[in-house]
């Protein structure tokens, strides 16, 4: 359904976009994650005409978003970042405008809207002004106007910005709902919003792709060392690391406490696939410690997108 | 076309929504109304043209005020995102802007023709004049709409538009009084036809000519077709 082949984006010298290859089949939510300035808004200009490639293509529904542009824009409902509305137009005007400029004429037009209202949920604003409008209200109507020609792909660019959390679940349940039969794109930087809404994801970072896949591929791809963090009362805890570090598939111990605390603290780390919970529960009976604390870490999609985003030293840009 | 009636339709509901329209209505009723009673009363003239003498110069900064948001206001509040996203293309949008503020300005213009009629009921009128004047001035003052538009393409801010807007108007308002004084003779000519003043009191004496026509039209269709390039250069920059 949207076809992105080497492309690249320079704002003068500066790559925003710098050699991205990617495809979306029909039906896929697709979470772009990136964090800010990764080229990720500028990604979604290209896609929906604003902006035009420095070189590489792109193409949506079959058709190239330069040469067909028209063509391609008939495809895609865009809802860019923080939702631009016109502030002096009611609901109902604006979404009548939209439908103009979409064609969509006569009693289907009348349908459209209603559908919209409907399934934004706009029924007790459609007479009002948008500018006088919540945050959540905007976002919802941005989205209405997004989707009122049923389109093949639909591109938001951080859908859920601004909102507070109860309307965050209602617009993720939303694009949910959306995702059964159209393609969305997403753009975010909230790592959770992509576990709770998207099939794939794709991490962007300085202009490039830096991981594509299921959040749970790039959890599985990422996860290190088994690592478990203990915090026990022990009367000497220089024993405690050897004692530790002979426990079978451990690899290393690191005292992470004060020497002095009262409360010593260990980051074991060990052979990855094993699980040493038990032995160390275990080894704390025999010994006497008084375990206050055991905690298996879990890599997190967090980390994953620490990792990406983050090792990489700063290059020259 | 269907865009461009969509896009001025909007354009319109917006001017008459807010009070933009009514604030340049009465203004320049009030200015005109004043022209033409300083004319009527204090210097016993019953004409219109007199009247209509500074209302060129009265357009070079009351136009820019009415395009000034046109398309600065779309860009700074990111509606400009939505709209060209959409399958519309970009002269479809210049040119439902620019239809929109001459309609504004056509209906303030036409609204002062109860002076003529003023007239009427007081003597006798060259009707043949009254028309080309009125001819002259939505001519001109659409032109003037076309340059404010294209302002209002190179700014962020509504102000600067305004600005710019308002410096190339005037400048063109000064070509044929004050600039042609320190040209070359040769030059001169080149000077006088460039001034949107000259042309105007060419049509406003009666005789539309050809040159004047070419004049406007080429002034509308230069400052749309530039302020379409600025909107699309969006794309390389």
């Amino acid at each position: 359904m949207i076809e992105v082949e080497s492309l690249v984006k320079a704002y003068g010298t500066q790559k925003a976009v710098n050699n991205v290859t990617f495809s979306v089949p029909k039906g896929q939510i697709l979470g772009f994650l990136g964090p800010n300035g990764a080229g990720k808004t500028t990604t979604m200009r290209v896609l929906t005409g604003y902006l035009a490639p420095t070189s590489g293509s792109a193409s949506i529904a079959g058709y190239d978003v330069v040469t067909q542009s028209l063509e391609a824009r008939r495809k895609v409902g865009y809802l860019p970042e923080s939702a631009p509305l016109y502030p002096d137009m009611n609901v109902v005007d604006y979404l009548q405008f939209v439908a103009e400029i979409r064609q969509i004429n006569g009693s289907a037009r009348r349908d459209r809207i209603r559908e919209m209202v409907e399934v934004c949920g706009l029924e007790e604003v459609i007479q009002k002004d948008i500018g006088q409008l919540s945050k959540g209200y905007r976002q919802r109507v941005g989205l209405a106007q997004a989707m009122i020609h049923h389109p093949d792909v639909l591109i938001l660019d951080e859908p859920t910005s601004g909102l507070d959390p109860n309307q965050i679940v209602e617009i993720r349940s939303l694009i949910r709902e959306i995702g059964r039969e159209h393609t969305v794109i997403l753009s975010t930087h909230i790592l959770p919003e992509v576990q709770a809404t998207c099939d794939r994801v794709l991490i962007i970072n300085r202009g490039q792709l830096v991981a594509d896949g299921t959040p749970e591929e790039l959890q599985a791809a990422a996860q290190g060392a088994e690592r478990v963090r203990i915090e026990a009362k022990i009367s000497s805890p220089d024993d405690a690391v050897e004692a530790l570090r002979e426990l079978e598939a451990v690899e290393s111990v690191k005292w992470v406490s004060d020497a002095n605390a009262e409360v010593a603290a260990f980051e074991i780390e060990a052979e990855k696939g094993s699980d040493i919970r038990e032995s160390i529960f275990h080894l704390a009976v025999d010994k006497g410690w008084v375990l206050l604390e055991m905690h298996r870490d879990q890599v997190s999609l967090e980390s994953v997108f620490h990792n990406l985003t983050q090792s990489e030293p700063a290059l020259d840009d | 076309m269907r865009n461009i009636i969509a896009i001025c339709k909007r354009e319109v509901k917006s001017y008459f929504s807010s009070p933009i329209a009514y604030i340049v209505i009465v203004v320049f009723l009030l200015l005109v109304g004043g022209f033409f009673s300083t004319g009527l009363f204090l210097n016993g003239q019953a004409e219109m043209r007199s009247s209509m003498a500074l209302v060129p110069l009265v357009f070079t900064f009351f136009i820019p005020a009415i395009t000034m948001g046109l398309i600065s206001e779309e860009r700074k509040s990111g509606t400009l995102e939505m709209l060209v996203t959409m399958p519309i293309r970009d002269y479809e949008i210049i040119l439902g802007k620019f239809f929109a503020a001459s309609i504004l300005l056509t209906i303030t213009i036409l609204l002062t023709v109860i002076h003529p009629i003023t007239l009427m009921m007081l003597g006798d009128v060259d009707l043949g004049q009254i028309f080309s004047l009125y001819l002259g001035l939505i001519l001109m003052g659409i032109s003037f709409v076309a340059v404010g538009l294209f302002g209002s393409s190179l700014a962020r801010n509504q102000i600067v538009a305004f600005i710019i807007s308002f410096a190339i108007l005037f400048i063109i308002f000064l070509m044929d009084k004050y600039i042609i004084v320190f040209v070359p003779t040769f030059m001169a000519n080149l000077i006088e036809y460039l001034g949107a003043d000259y042309h105007f009191s060419n049509i406003a004496r009666g005789v539309i000519d050809l040159r004047d026509l070419v004049y406007y039209f080429s002034m509308i269709f230069l400052s749309l077709y530039l302020a379409n390039y600025m909107l699309e250069s969006r794309k390389w920059r």
